[in-house]
């Protein structure tokens, strides 16, 4: 912006009428009568793009009235800093912040208000759509009306999910927070909003890191440790006979338990370990070493898009080693965009749409019945995660944190898994299964075809102390 | 590593570069004759994608949905640039960096509102899918093989385009001095549209060959706008040659980096260090050449003067 100044002559009278005009055409910065040889003092700032010559003839010479004018341009603006100006500032800030607080702080007396931080945009939107749908599907049908969800799309970026649950915890002041699906999101978030006297239940996102030194007892998991169905998948493919897997997985904290739980319950070696960038779309040069590596099957997880473009890739490459994979890369979001390449591969999962319990019929039918699409793994996972709240909700008030926190231990709610409880380091016990892409009409589905592991805790419960 | 595994490493780094080249050429070009820098040029890669999945889900035809991949993303183009760009062309960067972030927002809310918000299928027609004999016994993705003769035939096309026909002349006297072509009696907003859709139907073109080998979802283009703005850089912005080398390095740089360097750690670290700092430092590497380049060019390889 460049400031200039204009003196401006008027013909005799016309002073006022220009004065008029120039204010409605609204340019002016300050505008003044004045008194010696000319009448008026404008000052005005003309953006830098626009030439001022032109600017000054075409916007202010053609107001009807005027004689002459003279134009001064601006250089360097002198000022002195005014210390005191800005204290009294902050001080009025302060004020206006500390009344805020206390009118938030009166509003929220009652009910539960739950904070959901999820995946809604981006490579990786299917899966935060699914845990929220399945998390409402659940709060819905409770009939309870005094719980408040406040859900906000954190982008799969770990900096927007921390602002988010700080503005959650600070200014929208929720009770309890959930919804995270990516481990390296949960480590940046869960660890601060824990200690702040949060509970936090997880729908997805089960590092080792919060399972085992990092335990907390707000910190509930109610999908899976992250190692959890790699674990099956390692004691699967052993039971199988494959003896030398060729492992893939993304380069983030999933990624890496995901490929130990495989290793520890695997009794073979495997021939390689590949660690991809998270997101990556393209998989040629991870095909192209799978081929030249001599293994007897491959192990991958890569959830989301990034299964999608790798299943897609393999079975155009000719390489026909078996593949299998946790249930990630299966998941009902994700299958139609596969296609063909998924038939007959097998997986592992601690839910299926098959499994025969009451709950789990009726919640597959309803989600079904309100989406139109059927529901994934994630969908039933924050399904429960609801479910689970509202059943220690009716035992217990959140304000009474230690009642409430025994009433979520309790874990006193009907599962979609069947089965289902925490183990000391508030993660599930759970059966997990195998289970098999298969086509029923054009929609291509998982079947259940046995169980790898059942009541399986996890790896972490003995480092965690709490 | 066998020699057979490197010669397929470097095939599949061929294959990305090449399809970075799609996107980079449209980017370049924009930039270089109109002085734009469009954010919205993945948003195109991803409408030809979408446009690729639908019309191949109602007609079957690949062919068709390639066609109708090119044909929607270059009307998309000439939209934007009709309704938005064209008001930019005078403003400071800043103001385009905006205007085009705010059409990312744009398209991304409008196809997930027409498509949805779980990815899409489109696949390969059955006569490209499988493998062929390569010479020296090397088995390799037709597909793929396909995708780098597409792109080599575009990039010839844009060459000869560029520096034998009257179009060409104009594209590169514009690059030069808008003021003076305009004087000379060229329209300069036709000629704008039409570099404007050119490379927004070569964006398109690159989704939807993409797309059929990886997944079509909302939000697809934009880590490949990154790579794509890399290669730019490295090339030397608004120069065809230089984007195809840049897009060429590129791809073989992030290929090869990940194959080879976990393997090259392996020699003298234990096996998980090995390829975690691998993996670590090969998704840094073509950063790293970006930054190799302009140390010692810092117009790019082929940047003018």
């Amino acid at each position: 912006m460049n400031c200039i100044l204009a003196q401006i002559r008027c013909r005799p009278g016309k002073s006022y009428a220009v004065a008029n005009e120039i204010c409605l055409r609204e340019i002016q910065s300050e505008l003044y009568s004045t008194s010696g040889p000319f009448d008026l003092l404008l000052k005005l700032y003309v953006p830098s793009s626009e030439d001022i010559g032109k600017f000054v003839n075409d916007r202010i010479l053609d107001i009807d009235g005027i004689e002459r004018t003279v134009t001064t341009l601006m250089f360097k603006a002198f000022r002195n800093n005014k210390p005191n100006g800005g204290n009294m500032k902050l001080k009025s800030f302060l004020i206006a912040a500390s009344l805020a607080t206390a009118i938030a702080g009166a509003a929220s007396a009652e009910g539960v208000k739950v904070g959901m931080i999820t995946t809604l945009s981006g490579g990786g939107a299917g899966l935060g759509i699914d845990v929220r749908d399945g998390f409402m599907l659940a709060v819905a049908q409770s009939g309870r009306n005094d719980i408040e969800v406040v859900i906000e799309d954190d982008q799969r970026k770990p900096d927007i999910a921390v602002q988010l649950a700080d503005k959650m915890i600070q200014s929208e002041k929720v009770d309890v927070l959930t919804g995270i699906i990516w481990s390296n999101l949960a480590i940046a978030v869960v660890p601060a909003a824990v200690a702040q006297g949060k509970f936090y239940l997880s729908p997805n996102a089960g590092p080792s890191a919060l399972a085992g030194k990092g335990c907390h007892q707000n910190y509930f998991n109610v999908a899976w440790q992250n190692d959890n169905l790699s674990e099956a998948g390692g004691a699967y493919l052993s039971d199988e006979g494959f003896t030398s897997p060729f492992l893939l997985a993304p380069n983030y904290p999933a990624g890496h338990d995901m490929l130990t739980g495989f290793k520890s319950f695997h009794k073979g070696e495997p021939v390689n370990e590949v660690y991809t960038k998270l997101g990556q779309t393209d998989y040629a040069a991870e095909i192209a070493q799978i081929r030249a590596s001599g293994a007897d099957s491959v192990f991958f997880f890569l959830p989301g898009g990034m299964g999608i473009s790798f299943l897609k890739q393999y079975a155009d490459s000719g390489v026909d080693i078996p593949v299998f994979g946790p249930a990630f890369s299966f998941d009902q979001g994700i299958l139609q965009a596969v296609g063909a390449a998924a038939l007959g591969v097998k997986n592992t999962s601690q839910w299926s749409k098959d499994l025969e319990n009451e709950t789990n019929a009726a919640f597959v039918e309803s989600f079904q019945a309100k989406y139109g699409r059927l529901p994934s793994l994630y969908a039933s996972q924050g399904f429960d995660t609801a479910n689970l709240l509202i059943s220690a909700l009716a035992v217990a008030d959140v304000s009474d944190a230690d009642a409430f926190r025994a009433a979520l231990e309790a874990a006193d709610f009907a599962s979609t898994r069947g089965d289902f409880a925490f183990a000391a380091n508030h993660h599930p016990i759970q059966d997990i299964y195998v289970r098999e892409v298969i086509q029923e009409g054009d929609v291509f589905t998982n079947k259940i075809v046995g169980i790898a592991l059942s009541d399986h805790s996890n790896a972490y419960v003995d480092q965690c102390s709490m | 590593m066998s020699l057979l595994l490197f010669i397929e490493q470097a095939l599949n780094g061929l294959q990305f570069g090449v399809m970075l080249f799609l996107m980079a050429a449209g980017l370049t070009l924009v930039f270089g004759v109109m002085g734009l820098i469009n954010l919205a040029h993945g948003s195109l890669y991803m409408v030809g994608a979408f446009a690729a999945a639908a019309v191949a889900a109602a007609t079957g035809s690949f062919l068709l949905a390639l066609v109708a991949s090119f044909v929607c993303a270059a009307f998309a183009g000439v939209l934007i640039e009709f309704f938005v760009i064209r008001r930019l062309y005078d403003r400071d960067h800043l103001d385009q960096v905006l205007a085009t972030f705010a059409l990312i927002l744009i398209f991304s809310e409008g196809t997930r509102w027409t498509f949805g918000s779980f990815p899409l299928f489109l696949d390969k027609p059955d006569w490209l899918s499988g493998t062929v004999m390569l010479p020296f016994g090397i088995e390799y993705s037709l597909y793929r093989l396909v995708i780098i003769l597409v792109g080599l035939i575009v990039a010839a096309s844009l060459f000869w385009m560029i520096a034998r026909t009257r179009i060409g002349i104009r594209i590169r006297a514009g690059e030069n001095d808008r003021e003076m072509i305009g004087a000379l009696g060229v329209n300069i907003s036709l000629l704008y549209t039409f570099v404007f859709a050119l490379g927004a139907a070569l964006a398109g073109l690159a989704g939807a060959l993409i797309g059929a080998i990886q997944s079509v979802q909302v939000g697809m283009g934009e880590p490949v706008l990154i790579l794509a703005f890399v290669v730019i850089v490295i090339g030397g912005i608004g120069s065809i040659k230089g984007a195809l080398i840049g897009a060429i390095l590129v791809g073989l740089t992030d290929t090869l980096g990940r194959s080879l360097l976990p393997a090259l750690f392996g020699l003298f670290l234990e096996p998980s260090s090995a390829t975690s700092l691998g993996a670590s430092l090969s998704s840094m590497s073509i950063y790293l050449l970006m930054i190799g380049v302009l140390l010692f060019r810092p117009k790019g390889l082929f940047g003018g003067v």
